[in-house]
């Protein structure tokens, strides 16, 4: 078996309810992650996508089964594990630059030094240091004209509309350079036009800077049209019910959802995921 | 034709806006000569007269007591100095406090009790106690001025620390940062709005208990000058006094609120 980049072995996880019965909001879930992957997550509310996401990030803990990413136990959140939000977490006091830079004060810049050893040869070693102040201005300036800001860097959030928020928490994710981009419902709040542009802007950068991304919805068409699986959990407790490999070549654009194969797909999701919901007691 | 449609004007339906600029402008100078003229009036009414002072009269305190052998600008910069120690004093103690309260839950829980508790006590009811342990200088009208800013401003400040937006604290632990970059990067200026917030409302209580402090154990200051002038019946003094300490409260909390909007114009 090839090692995954992030593995996730029979992770349950209750919720304490003071009155009342626990929430079991994730009951033995196992998911391997490859890199370069792209997941979406779909399932009812309540199915532990969110605590199982919060898991993964390192910012929720579970009661028992194994976490890791490249092997090791992840015990807290890291740079390598970036996280966007469905509420975009804009710092409101930062300009969208500033936004975007803060979080490289926290990541360091791995060079390679060539010096001369005790012996005089040559060696090359790696160094790392904090990225300068021209260098974090650049990063900035590539990520923000890659979600189309350009001329918004001196804005602050409250200026914005929820889609531009949406791009800068995207930017501020990609200049970080994590491993894997960790997705909450990032364009559940967004209107159904900047949706779908959201939607082809997130393809083309991820064809792109290659990343592997865990991406949460609740829309099975945002699902079938991202992802190269999709992950169908289950509520009550939260399970992984099934997971469909979509195999639709990319490039994808919103034109791919007018196909046959693609319609196959949307109604087979679309069916085990209401079948679930109907079940759930309520 | 015509006139038929105007006959349906559509409706005006309340829509609790304030109107234009020119309207509210033209209303508050109305009200303003409106409540002079008022005043102006009923003052003209000798039984009246005897316990409010007309304009007229007022000014001519004004007058007299800015003169060379006055005591009114003394009385204004020795109760302008009083709120400005208590509520500075408040100000650099109830920061510090209020963070060290919304960061340790446990000195939030030892804290909490006892800010509640004295909150509920109106600080003027400390005066008797705290002239018996510090006489009748300055520093008993610091205190007082000082717990009644300081409580206020406590209570606001931890409020707005504890209601710091979980989502960019949980953000930033994603990017990596420490508790140390947490808290100078993210819990300080997103509380910032509530620290001015409390300056604001910490320094109304300044105000409004500095006249109370002013009434007992002090010849001089604002509110030492209207227990005075009550004695000789000189309601002219009074009035002009009380309308001192409204304008003196009035331009501290514009400057406020001026700094307010300098400093948050991310808000």
């Amino acid at each position: 078996m090839a090692k995954a980049l992030i593995s996730i072995k029979d992770v349950h996880k209750e919720f304490k309810v003071e009155k009342g019965a626990n929430v079991n909001a994730l009951n033995g879930v196992s998911l391997d992650i490859e890199k370069n992957e792209f997941i979406c997550v779909v399932g009812p509310s309540g199915c532990g996508k969110t605590t199982l996401l919060n898991i993964i990030a390192g910012l929720e803990t579970y009661d028992s089964g194994a976490v890791t990413m490249h092997g090791e136990t992840i015990v807290g959140p890291a740079p390598e594990r970036g996280v966007i939000f469905q509420q975009y977490a804009l710092f409101p006091w930062m300009t969208v630059r500033k936004n975007i830079e803060y979080g490289l004060k926290f990541i360091r810049k791995t060079e390679e030094v060539e010096s001369t050893d005790a012996s005089g040869k040559k060696v090359k070693t790696t160094k790392q240091r904090p990225y300068t102040k021209e260098e974090k201005h650049q990063l900035a300036d590539h990520y923000i004209k890659m979600v189309n800001l350009t001329g918004f860097e001196n804005s602050y959030p409250k200026a914005l509309s929820g889609g531009m928020k949406q791009r800068v928490a995207i930017a501020r994710g990609y200049a970080l350079n994590p491993e894997v981009l960790l997705m909450d419902e990032p364009f559940g709040a967004l209107d159904a036009q900047t949706r779908a542009q959201l939607q082809e802007d997130l393809l083309k950068t991820w064809e792109k800077e290659k990343k592997t991304v865990f991406f949460i919805t609740h829309d099975v068409d945002e699902a079938v049209l991202l992802a190269s699986r999709v992950v169908i959990m289950s509520a009550r407790p939260g399970q992984i019910k099934e997971i469909v490999n979509i195999d639709l070549p990319y490039p994808r654009t919103q034109a791919t959802k007018m196909e046959d194969s693609f319609i196959r797909y949307k109604n087979y999701v679309w069916d085990t995921v209401y079948k679930m919901y109907l079940e759930i007691p309520k | 034709m015509q006139q038929e449609q105007n006959k349906t004007k559509a409706r005006k339906l309340k829509d609790f806006s304030d109107g234009s600029k020119r309207y509210r402008y033209t209303l508050m100078i109305v009200s303003i000569i409106g409540g002079f003229m008022l005043w102006a009036l009923i003052t003209m009414i000798p039984t009246i007269n005897t316990f409010l002072a007309s304009p007229k009269q007022v000014y001519g305190a004004l007058i007299s007591e800015s003169l060379a052998d006055g005591r009114y600008f003394k009385d204004i910069s020795i109760s302008l100095q009083r709120v400005l120690v208590g509520f500075g004093l408040a100000f650099i103690c109830s920061i510090p406090v209020a963070f060290l309260m919304g960061w340790y839950p446990t000195v939030r829980n030892l804290v909490e009790p006892w800010i509640q508790f004295l909150r509920t006590i109106p600080p003027i009811a400390l005066i008797p106690l705290v002239i018996l342990a510090m006489g009748l200088g300055e520093p008993p009208k610091y205190t007082i001025i000082f717990v009644a800013a300081f409580l206020v401003m406590v209570v606001t400040i931890y409020q707005g620390v504890k209601e710091v937006d979980k989502t960019l604290i949980r953000a930033a632990y994603t990017f990596g940062a420490s508790d140390k970059d947490l808290f100078f990067d993210i819990v300080i200026p997103a509380s910032f709005p509530y620290i001015l917030v409390g300056a604001r409302l910490g320094m109304a209580a300044s105000l409004t208990t500095l006249i109370a402090a002013e009434l007992t154990g002090t010849t001089f200051g604002l509110g030492a000058r209207i227990q005075g002038a009550q004695q000789f019946m000189d309601t002219s003094i009074v009035l002009l006094g009380i309308i001192t300490i409204g304008i003196i409260g009035f331009v501290l909390d514009k400057i406020l609120l001026l700094i307010e909007k300098k400093l948050t114009t991310w808000k």
